[in-house]
């Protein structure tokens, strides 16, 4: 899949859970610029899991040692598209 | 104000098909969780489950109990005649209308719903057991228990997800306290180990793929289990002139709401209803020796509860003992309180404290004396269990040896 499918798909996603517009997410921002808490990043991971068809590791009680790296728009951005990468061919 | 004790006990769980198999399985600290052996398991992530082994339904009920009687309505049932056995009370007459029965359940009859959901969405059928209905509801389990052994008094059942069984148990103690009945049956029942119910659990990402480790450091989430808890509580006078065997008195009992998150406990809710029950019981922090934890091995729960602790023991937090043994039997969701509250009665009865086995790392947000991994041998007077659900409801009973 287009790297900027991915991009465009994940901001989409960020953005409709922040109840934000698209061009307001940057790629800088934390989950916790956009307001999005844990419940938030939850139905993220499975909006995100829906729309590309794969399996995010993600346990919410230890969030630190997932692969999943959530630290900002950008860095969820690429783990998704490592994830495509790897498991859609 | 009138005082009240609990005269029998039963349960099924994933330690013991009765109380003296659990007892024995929480003193050794065995663990109940193991590898869920249920329909469409390898389409679960999550694999694991604190399960009922080896039962057969048919070795206690017959075709048409069995055609009325959900998984968890049996091992409601299972618990309550082993309780009311125990106590030797028959409901006849005045007593069976000062009699009730209130339960904790939060799926009620699951593994109905899950069954027939299949049958009529993936399988195609167009037409259920007609029993469907009666099977499943909530309140099946009580009504079953008030016609097995004719409470005529006042009976139904309490959904506030993992603090069910509390809550119940607490409804049944002020009852009795307050006048409105003499003896109640009450306690909680849960069987949502089937595919919906763990594919649900799943979603939250709080389950553990492995073991459930309350307190420890390396946590990593809860584990299911399912089963049964009951009690019969009485009135002391009572109990007393009938010459019953006391297996503790209820001393006390609080409730509060978070009324802040909808999945996030709050600190400040739970030590509420812990003080709560305190001033209800007219204990001193003090007094109490020994809290079974709600301790369900989550990083959120864990840390929390024992912030809580430490905010209304202050001090004596550091002499009192927690352990979680739902990483022996599992998280029962609306039946765990029940099962808990055995392991309150044989620390006051036996002197055995239960440990929170798979302690592994210790936690500095978690640096109370979980008594890990080994049970150990100590005298205590007054206990709490604490329970707090899901959608913030907590409920906390304080026990004392008689």
């Amino acid at each position: 899949m287009m790297a900027d499918t991915v991009h465009d798909k994940v901001v989409q996603i960020l953005a409709e859970q922040a109840m934000l517009e698209p061009g307001d997410v940057t790629m800088d921002q934390s989950l916790e610029d956009l307001g999005i808490d844990s419940l938030g990043l939850v139905e993220s991971i499975f909006a995100i899991e829906e729309e590309f068809d794969i399996q995010v590791p993600f346990n919410a009680n230890e969030p630190d040692k997932s692969d999943f790296d959530i630290s900002s728009v950008a860095a969820i951005i690429g783990a998704v598209q490592g994830l495509v990468t790897a498991q859609k061919g | 104000m009138r005082r009240v004790v609990i005269t029998g006990a039963g349960t099924v769980n994933a330690l013991g098909g009765d109380v003296a198999e659990t007892w024995a399985a929480m003193a050794e600290g065995r663990c109940g969780i193991g590898p869920l052996d249920i329909r469409d398991v390898d389409r679960l992530s999550v694999k694991i489950g604190a399960q009922v082994r080896g039962y057969d339904e048919t070795a206690h009920f017959n075709r048409q109990q069995i055609a009325l009687y959900d998984r968890f309505t049996q091992f409601a049932l299972l618990a309550a005649e082993q309780a009311v056995s125990q106590a030797g009370i028959t409901f006849s007459g005045e007593l069976a209308q000062r009699s009730g029965v209130v339960m904790g359940t939060s799926g009620g009859g699951l593994q109905t719903q899950d069954d027939n959901y299949r049958a009529v969405y993936e399988e195609g059928k167009n037409r259920v057991h007609p029993f469907v209905v009666p099977k499943l509801m909530n309140n099946a389990a009580a009504s079953h228990i008030s016609m097995q052994y004719n409470l005529q008094g006042p009976s139904f059942t309490v959904a506030t997800a993992c603090a069910s069984s509390n809550h119940a148990m607490g409804q049944a103690f002020q009852m009795i306290r307050s006048g409105l009945a003499d003896v109640m049956l009450t306690g909680g029942s849960e069987s949502m180990l089937c595919f919906g119910g763990v594919k649900a659990w799943e979603g939250l990402r709080v389950m553990s793929r492995d073991a459930c480790r309350p307190f420890s450091a390396n946590r990593n989430g809860m584990v299911q289990g399912e089963g049964a808890g009951m009690f019969v509580f009485e009135e002391y006078e009572r109990a007393k002139a009938r010459g019953a065997e006391i297996l503790a008195e209820v001393a006390g009992f609080a409730m509060s709401s978070d009324a802040a998150d909808i999945v996030m406990p709050s600190k400040k809710g739970a030590a509420r209803a812990i003080a709560g029950a305190l001033r209800d019981a007219r204990l001193d922090p003090s007094e109490i020796g020994y809290v079974n934890a709600h301790g369900t091995g989550t990083a959120a729960n864990d840390k929390t509860e024992c912030a809580a602790v430490a905010d209304v023991f202050g001090h004596h937090a550091n002499d009192l003992m927690i352990s979680s043994t739902k990483s022996m039997h599992g998280h029962l969701i609306g039946g765990t309180g029940a099962v808990e509250l055995l392991a309150c009665i044989m620390a006051l009865r036996d002197g055995v404290i239960a440990p929170t086995i798979n302690y592994e790392e210790p936690d500095p947000e978690c640096a109370l004396d979980v008594v890990p991994n080994e049970a150990r041998e100590a005298k205590v007077g007054v206990v709490l269990s604490n329970a707090f659900a899901f959608g913030g409801l907590n409920a906390v009973l304080a026990l004392s040896a008689i």
